[in-house]
């Protein structure tokens, strides 16, 4: 069960549209290192957890990554909103605007619509909670790949609280491995 | 969205920023009694200012958690991802 909240995590007023930044910033939507992407894995790897530590991290990670998903949307929405078409078509949108309009999708910084493929779900405690700490390294190098490209404070501002997302849930997936990693352990008996 | 809404929301926001933050660290230091008792400080402080922003805006959360006032309020804008919200 979840329930929503009628509110962003972060703050997002954009002043002026920016589809070139918004063609950019999308891939944090539906990318390989985005936030569906990383909602989704945590929340499909937690039913094979083997403690309640880890099930409930990945549970609230899983759901935090929701949160910014919107946060990514609401970026994206207020970027392109108000662009003219002219603007879209110089900042190589118009493909996007052929399938789309101004509507959300789940496309990477290319166009490529977002696939499951992107994520692994092993089964393998170990395996996954390692993907997962690579996964929130990849979310961080690009939210910085993001600031360099961004020319907006406003925006940035918000890449930002992002990227400061992505270190904290790298160290709590840190710990999380580590007391799995103990657990295992305990339960071999010889 | 008024100055006041604005105001409340972004205290709910940081309430509950501090919040998320205790929830994940306690995930991975259930033991740590500190970050407990912040945990709860802050959780019954978040529920204070949101009964306060509910009372004069509206519900912020659906599915029978906040209720509405003489209508159904949870229709009403701005949503959080238009601008001016």
């Amino acid at each position: 069960m979840w329930i929503y909240e009628k509110k962003l995590q972060y703050p997002v007023r954009v002043c002026r549209p920016n589809p070139r930044l918004a063609k950019e910033i999308i891939t944090q939507y539906g990318g390989p290192d985005g936030e569906l992407s990383a909602s989704l894995r945590y929340l499909t790897q937690r039913y094979t957890m083997p403690t309640g530590q880890a099930i409930a991290t990945l549970t609230d990670i899983g759901t935090e990554e929701l949160a910014h998903m919107e946060i990514v949307a609401a970026l994206v929405y207020q970027l392109v909103k108000d662009a003219p078409l002219h603007e879209i078509k110089e900042a190589g949108l118009s493909s996007y605007y052929a399938d789309h309009d101004r509507a959300l999708y789940f496309v990477n910084a290319s166009g490529v619509p977002w696939t499951a493929a992107y994520i692994q779900s092993k089964g393998d405690p170990i395996a996954d909670l390692h993907e997962n700490m690579a996964a929130e390294e990849k979310a961080r190098a690009t939210y910085e790949w993001l600031i360099n490209l961004s020319d907006d404070p406003d925006v940035t501002d918000v890449l930002k609280f992002l990227r400061q997302r992505e270190v904290v849930h790298f160290q709590r997936f840190g710990e999380t491995l580590m007391r799995v990693q103990d657990y295992l352990q305990c339960k071999k008996v010889y | 969205m008024q100055n006041e809404q604005m105001e409340l929301m972004q205290r709910l926001r940081e309430l509950e920023f501090a919040a998320v933050e205790l929830n994940l660290f306690l995930d991975t230091h259930p033991e740590n009694q500190e970050a407990l008792r912040d945990f709860n400080r802050v959780a019954c402080e978040l529920a204070e200012v949101r009964q306060t922003y509910e009372n004069k805006f509206g519900p912020t959360m659906n599915f029978g958690v906040s209720t509405s006032k003489g209508r159904w309020q949870w229709i009403d804008g701005p949503w959080p991802w238009q601008v001016g919200y």
